[in-house]
């Protein structure tokens, strides 16, 4: 078939219809082992249960005690908002369906065929958090009905709209990260190490562990690393820790993350595939 | 008109070479020795538009990292090669919409979904307009036999079943070069024979140029005319696939059938005998004795009938690839 001349507006509405047809084909992919995927997702809760109890041992119940700015009730609220940004962040076996992929030689479909790896792989993860926030909505309603006294109530609207921008941001964020260290696999075809070293700066980076301000002393230059995009700062806007006029430039910062980090990505693919080519596809 | 230009084309590739032992082992986080192995050199052959070649050789041979090349998966240390006018390994949109690659590892279909789904897919990746796309696909699934399959999980395919799948994958956006690495390995005769008939029916009716490559010399003799031979990485063969056997086989084959159920006892002393069915034997001689076994034959017994015929291809190539056969690496066939 020889390749067909199309006007800008019909290329467009080509590449449209392909990412809404990968985001639909892997919806359906997902929904397959329903079972095994509803079951992980309310496991994902139990940790906060946990975090409760630990924080109400450290505060002692002490309603009025405050821990770098954070009261108990803000440190319940800073975890449920945190676990709901890691819903948004984390991408379990990104790293490793790449790194595989370009072991066990499959990678090549994508070399083969006119499409583009990474597009292909980030609509693919949509439709694979979209359908675990509709298994998940439930359980996370119920929570934040339950621990609704933890709150102090809806913040302003521009506030509650950048909260929703930086969560939207941290799933790019998340998914470019994840898919850089699976990337690496062209270079070291296992990357199971760097995954765990990654796993593990984010859990203390990310606000994950604790909030960032428990932190900063300790590690003065947690502020200018990306991985704080990935829990604390969507929390951090919702609990008005971060002021208003900073907002704008909060979110700035995090957006230019994400344009390094897709150059980041698309350099060490186009790198990356060089290499592969030559050593043996 | 050539669809494919090959001209001196070399791969090699660095490869650790790992000592035997713990030591070696330790040795090798801080000293690590490579090796140099060429895995296709100074390859050249042309194909025209239409032609269905077979690419033959022993495993490593360099088959698949030529198909590899052409492929565009794989950047070659030297010489150059053009497929429908394009440098596969510059990996153009307009190249890759035009050829397909179809290996044994069956990878293009999304394992637990109906492979109706992934052909949706491949719908929009190739930008198949629609009327065409399902005009294609009932050809393809009426041909390949499979349209009561669809709907069903592709894990739930057999083998054969799955490669058919793959087959209209490949073929959904009608490439112009078709290039299929052993396409029918681990199938069962059934299906090998289908999709035999299948790719034999659609190149002749499309019109594709195919490279195949495959241990089943039933497949290559099915559907080529052409073989190209390739051993260590250089061509030793590019004609007609019978000339292989003309070229390289040293023995024909005499089938006798004695009069009455006696086979005579001395027959060995003509060549090996390979079969004996009273009063039949398959006597395998060395082609320019042929003539003097088969006068000292019949001068000596009763003969009701005699045939001298050629060694199947497939012995011809497993003697010519078996580890210390000796493989002329000299002169190339001319092109048919």
């Amino acid at each position: 078939m020889s390749p067909t001349e199309l006007t800008i507006s019909e290329e467009l509405s080509a590449r449209l219809r392909l990412k809404w047809l990968v985001l639909r084909t892997a919806i359906e992919e997902r929904l397959v082992y329903r079972g095994d995927f509803a079951f992980s997702t309310l496991v994902r809760f139990l940790p906060i249960v946990t975090q409760i109890f630990l924080w109400s041992a450290i505060f002692e119940n002490d309603a009025v005690r405050k821990l770098k700015g954070y009261n108990f009730g803000e440190m319940v609220s800073y975890y449920l908002l945190v676990m709901l940004a890691r819903a948004f962040s984390s991408m379990p076996g990104l790293s490793t369906g790449i790194a595989s992929s370009i072991a066990d030689g499959s990678v090549r479909k994508y070399l083969i065929q006119p499409v583009d790896m990474l597009d292909h792989l980030f609509w693919h993860r949509v439709a694979h958090k979209l359908v675990y926030y509709a298994v998940a909505i439930g359980p996370f309603t119920l929570l934040f009905w339950l621990c609704r006294d933890y709150f102090s109530g809806w913040p302003e609207w521009p506030v509650t709209l950048a909260f929703v921008g930086s969560l939207l941001m941290s799933f790019a964020i998340g998914f470019l990260i994840e898919a850089w260290i699976g990337l690496v696999a062209f270079w070291f075809l296992e990357v199971s190490s760097l995954i765990f070293i990654y796993m593990m700066l984010s859990y203390f980076l990310s606000g994950h562990m604790i909030p960032l301000e428990l932190l900063s002393p300790w590690i003065p230059f947690v502020d200018f690393l990306p991985f704080r995009y990935l829990a604390y700062t969507p929390a951090a806007i919702m609990l008005g820790k971060i002021a208003a006029a900073q907002l704008p430039r909060e979110l700035m910062i995090q957006f230019a993350w994400i344009v390094g980090l897709i150059v980041l990505n698309r350099w060490t693919f186009v790198r990356g595939v060089r290499r592969y080519s030559s050593y043996g596809g | 008109m050539a669809a494919i230009e090959v001209q001196d084309l070399c791969r090699q590739y660095k490869v650790y070479r790992k000592q035997e032992g713990v030591l070696a082992s330790v040795r090798g986080l801080f000293r690590r020795e490579y090796e140099t192995i060429s895995a296709v050199r100074n390859v050249s052959f042309r194909i025209d538009i239409g032609e269905m070649v077979a690419f033959l050789g022993p495993n490593g041979a360099g088959k698949t990292t030529t198909l590899k090349l052409l492929s565009g998966l794989v950047v070659p240390t030297s010489g150059t090669a053009t497929v429908l006018g394009h440098v596969p390994w510059k990996r153009e949109d307009a190249y890759r919409r035009r050829f397909s690659l179809v290996t044994g590892q069956k990878e293009q279909l999304w394992w637990d979904l109906p492979a109706q789904e992934s052909f949706r897919l491949h719908r929009e990746i190739y930008r198949i307009p629609s009327l065409e796309y399902q005009r294609r696909l009932d050809e393809l699934t009426d041909l390949l036999e499979v349209r009561r399959l669809m709907s069903r999980p592709v894990r739930e395919l057999s083998l054969g079943e799955r490669m058919r799948m793959e087959l209209i994958a490949a073929l959904l956006h009608r490439p112009d070069v078709l290039f299929l690495d052993e396409p029918t390995i681990g199938l069962d005769v059934v299906s090998q024979r289908r999709v035999q008939d299948f790719l034999r029916h659609y190149q002749r009716e499309q019109k594709i140029t195919v490279i195949l490559t495959s241990h089943y010399m039933k497949d290559v003799e099915a559907l080529c005319e052409r073989a190209i031979v390739i051993n260590k990485g250089i061509v030793i063969h590019d004609g007609p696939l019978a000339a292989i056997i003309d070229r390289f086989s040293r023995h024909k084959i005499i089938e006798l059938q004695f009069s009455g159920n006696i086979v005579p006892a001395e027959l060995s002393r003509y060549g090996q005998i390979l079969e004996t069915r009273f009063p039949r034997v398959r006597l395998q001689v060395e082609k320019q004795k042929v003539s003097e076994c088969l006068a000292s034959i019949l001068a000596a017994h009763a003969v009701d009938d005699i045939s001298v015929v050629e060694r199947p291809l497939e012995d011809v190539i497993a003697e010519l690839f078996s580890v210390g056969g000796e493989v002329p690496t000299g002169s190339v066939g001319v092109a048919s």
